[in-house]
């Protein structure tokens, strides 16, 4: 497969241009780190963004950085960092998943629009997507969006963009909404509740005036799996609180008073708490599973039945975030353990998040719009894309 | 005055069959076609452009919308949707051939859940509403745009407003989890649900703010969060509007994000205050009203904390209140801002724009300038932590000649807005206000892609005529 690997945006508008004069499919990556995340695209070429790499704008004061839709998640994360900044939509480093080395962009990661553990206090990445340069299917150039947090002028294609994985344009630069890293953490732990229990102990910690930014629930099997959780011993069902110092000690202190029902929690200090997360949010206890990965959401106190359903199924291994509003499940990479997740998800979504690829070309990988709406979703990418030159079947088989 | 674009003949033709045909779908009451009972539906908040309409429908549930739909696709009819008609852009202003599709009979709370931290509400419901409905709980609904008691979420869905909190709260887009929509043909669609994450297009992101360019929204879910145990504002007030800019860059800059960062230039601070006798300063060039949120004790550290730093800035005063009377005060005068504007001129235009809060000084500055040129007074008030603008520019709506300056003084000002590098509308939408603007924003290349996505959901352009994208050069002439 020959790959393009424009270095400005200039490079893109004419191998987009080219290509649909030619007609000719492409396959719009970064560095492919996310390659086996969703459906395989056919197409002879590949268009990377990678070279277009580097920080154009960064105004810690105002919350904004601007950067090339190729440029590494990492060098951004240590550029605001340096300002004590954070993308606070903690979108998840997926390279140990997908055993992928090339490092992902931050084109990719808005592209895929995933969000970490404080997608429930802090909104999901598409959130924090202030304005987006990208070239659509025609080879033309269009801009959403800016660089000011608050923007309703025209229709908002940057949350149109974020999420469409290359299939309506390729994007070559990206604002980002950043915001202060808090001064600490704090994480409450609540041992050996059953996933049902678990639910609702989160649901009252997310109910509190405390203001959590994190809840999830390991089964046994599934928090050994985590350094800094294995030494509890059985499942672990856990509430974060990230502020400044007094206020972390206060909160987690009223908490665990308000969870008193549940059990004695336990405190994670700040350190123990922030790798706990971090493999949390990069699905570390499933990263070593053979055979398929989905990603559920659903109302969070739909999770548990979720979690029944398909280990009633097939032999799941499963964990909770988002208060059980986000599942990660593994399971064989059958059309029938499939079937069953999707059975089990019922009106919530579906990602199909890792599989061989004959699993991934023969399956819906996300849910199938209902019949107004698929009609208008051809409509919508015919308005990019009329050629259908753009990531051909990334997300949907024909589209 | 903004072009109004030339009626549909054949439709004007047929107004009493159209009427009698929406009169088949929708109860008695739901039809309005009498002059004198359509004229309260002539304007909106913008209320120097008015229209009377063909007809105005009051459907009470998502099928009579999705009926009416489907009759007006197939008979050619243009569709202005309205909620509690406060669009200070024109969005809900009627065509003389259109049919407005009043959604203030939907008014009912559908859901409530407090487990799963959201709340399912028919459009016509306000957006104050939501938050009373679930206040008892100790819950809120987030955005709280200045309109609060009044618009409804269907209009904020479609705006996507913001409001004084939305710094720390997002705006209605962040708030957002589902909708139930009616297309231009007719068909009811759920978008979303209960669940936090969509997988695929993530069309809820780009229905909100369309200002009803794509669909009809009927319900909405919406998150509702748990308040906190307390908030507390507090005053700065400065000598330039330079020093006070400086001073919210530091704030921001030492990690703290208030829940409420606004600011007022001296003209707001002097209308305010003899408004609302809410003590502030008037020997201060600006005035930042800060809200941090939390028990006392973590009040009272943030409060400290935000002092020390306004105090690097040579405050001309500083007041943090004491109690929760105290901090209504201090509130009292910038929610009033409208009305206390309103008092000392006949007429104003409230203009909405963002700026890179870097360049607010320099902004400011310039709308200075522009005031004395166009001998007109402005007063400026501020989402300072956000960029978001709202020069109050006062004229005399008695004296077109007033009013036309005061049009092209505000467009002078959004086109500045942009030249800096903000945009030209924050929260208050398109809508016709700023629609012959969007040239200044986006090339002809995006909006033409713009309006193919608007073609996508409505090949026909019945819904919500001539807002948002300009009308073509080649305006059809009369007949």
């Amino acid at each position: 497969m020959s790959e393009i690997v424009p270095t400005d945006a200039a490079g893109v508008v004419a191998a987009v241009a080219e290509a649909y004069a030619t007609g000719t499919p492409i396959a719009v990556a970064g560095n492919a780190s996310k390659a086996g995340l969703l459906r395989p695209v056919q197409a002879a070429r590949t268009l990377s963004t990678r070279g277009l790499s580097g920080i154009s704008l960064y105004s810690p004061q105002e919350l904004v950085m601007a950067a090339g839709a190729g440029t590494p998640v990492a060098e951004i994360a240590a550029a605001a960092a340096a300002k004590g900044q954070h993308i606070i939509s903690e979108p998840p480093d997926l390279s140990a998943f997908y055993g992928t080395s090339g490092p992902a962009t931050l084109g990719g990661m808005v592209a895929a629009n995933l969000s970490g553990p404080r997608r429930v206090m802090w909104g999901a990445t598409r959130d924090h997507v202030l304005g987006v340069t990208a070239v659509n299917g025609m080879g033309e150039t269009i801009r959403s969006g800016g660089r000011v947090l608050k923007n309703v002028t025209g229709l908002d294609l940057c949350k149109l963009l974020t999420g469409s994985y290359g299939t309506l344009a390729v994007m070559t630069e990206i604002t980002l909404k950043v915001l202060p890293v808090p001064e600490r953490r704090g994480t409450l732990v609540l041992k050996g509740l059953e996933p049902g229990r678990a639910v609702k102990a989160l649901a009252a910690a997310l109910g509190s005036p405390y203001a959590v930014s994190g809840a999830a629930h390991l089964p046994a099997a599934m928090a050994a799996r985590v350094p800094a959780l294995a030494w509890l011993g059985g499942s672990v069902t856990l509430a974060r609180i990230e502020d400044f110092a007094p206020a972390v000690a206060y909160r987690t202190e009223r908490l665990k008073v308000e969870l008193a029902g549940y059990g004695a929690a336990e405190l994670l200090d700040d350190g123990a708490s922030t790798s706990a997360w971090a493999a949390i949010r990069d699905v570390v206890p499933l990263v070593s599973e053979a055979g398929a990965v989905w990603r559920v959401s659903v109302r969070p106190s739909a999770g548990p039945a979720v979690a029944e359903a398909v280990a009633r199924a097939f032999d799941a291994a499963w964990f909770m975030d988002w208060g059980g509003g986000l599942l990660w499940i593994a399971g064989p990479a059958t059309e029938e353990a499939h079937a069953a997740v999707v059975q089990a998800a019922g009106t919530g979504a579906w990602t199909l998040m890792r599989a061989p690829e004959t699993l991934r070309a023969a399956v819906a990988v996300v849910p199938p719009e209902p019949a107004p709406l698929a009609r208008i979703a051809r409509n919508v990418k015919a308005a990019f894309d009329p050629k259908g030159i753009l990531n051909p079947g990334r997300m949907v088989a024909g589209l | 005055m903004i072009a109004q674009p030339e009626p549909k003949r054949t439709v004007m033709a047929r107004r009493d069959i159209i009427v009698a045909g929406l009169r088949d779908l929708l109860p008695e009451t739901g039809v309005i076609a009498e002059a004198i009972r359509l004229k309260p539906y002539e304007t909106d908040g913008l209320s120097a452009y008015r229209q009377v309409p063909l007809a105005v429908v009051l459907p009470e549930t998502t099928e009579q919308v999705a009926a009416v739909m489907a009759f007006c696709h197939h008979e050619g009819v243009r569709v202005v949707p309205r909620g509690a008609g406060t669009s200070l852009s024109g969005g809900a202003l009627p065509m003389e051939d259109s049919v407005v599709l009043g959604l203030m009979r939907m008014n009912r709370i559908l859901d409530i859940d407090y487990a799963d931290r959201c709340a399912v509400v028919q459009a016509g419901v306000t957006n104050i509403g939501i938050t009373q409905a679930v206040q008892g709980e100790g819950f809120f609904y987030a955005p709280d745009p200045s309109s609060q008691l009044a618009c409804m979420i269907g209009g904020n869905v479609n705006m996507n407003s913001g409001g004084a909190h939305c710094l720390r709260y997002g705006v209605t887009a962040n708030n957002l989890l589902g909708l139930r929509v009616v297309t231009a043909e007719g068909e009811v669609m759920e978008i979303g649900g209960a669940h936090m994450d969509a997988a695929g297009y993530d069309w809820l992101g780009l229905l909100t703010g369309s200002e009803g360019q794509l669909v009809v929204v009927t319900e909405v879910t919406v998150r509702i969060l748990r308040g906190p145990e307390g908030a507390r504002a507090m005053l700065a007030a400065f000598k330039s509007n330079e020093v006070a800019g400086a001073c919210v860059d530091a704030i921001i800059g030492s990690g703290i994000i208030p829940v409420a960062l606004e600011f007022m230039d001296r003209p707001a601070i002097h209308a305010c205050e003899a408004f609302a006798h809410a003590g502030y300063p008037l020997d201060a060039e600006a005035l930042l009203i800060i809200e941090v949120e939390g028990s006392l004790t973590e009040q009272d550290y943030y409060l400290d904390r935000i002092r020390e730093i306004c105090g690097r800035f040579d405050p001309v005063s500083m007041k943090v209140s004491q109690s929760a009377e105290e901090s209504l005060a201090i509130w009292k005068g910038r929610k009033g801002a409208f009305g206390a504007v309103g008092r000392i001129s006949p007429d104003y235009l409230c203009m909405d724009g963002t700026i890179p809060t870097s360049r607010l000084a320099d902004v400011l500055g310039r709308i200075g300038e522009m005031s004395a040129a166009y001998g007109l007074q402005v007063a400026n008030i501020f989402h300072a932590g956000d960029g978001n603008l709202h020069p109050l520019i006062m004229f005399d709506a008695n004296d077109p000649a007033s009013f036309h300056k005061a049009e092209t003084f505000g467009a002078d000002i959004l086109k500045l807005c942009v030249e800096v590098g903000g945009c030209l509308t924050g929260e208050h939408g398109v809508g016709i206000e700023k629609r012959d603007l969007m040239g200044v924003q986006f090339t002809e290349i995006e909006l033409e892609q713009q309006r193919r996505i608007k073609s996508a959901f409505d090949p026909g352009w019945l819904l919500n005529p001539s807002k948002v994208f300009p009308l073509k050069a080649e305006l059809p002439k009369a007949a």
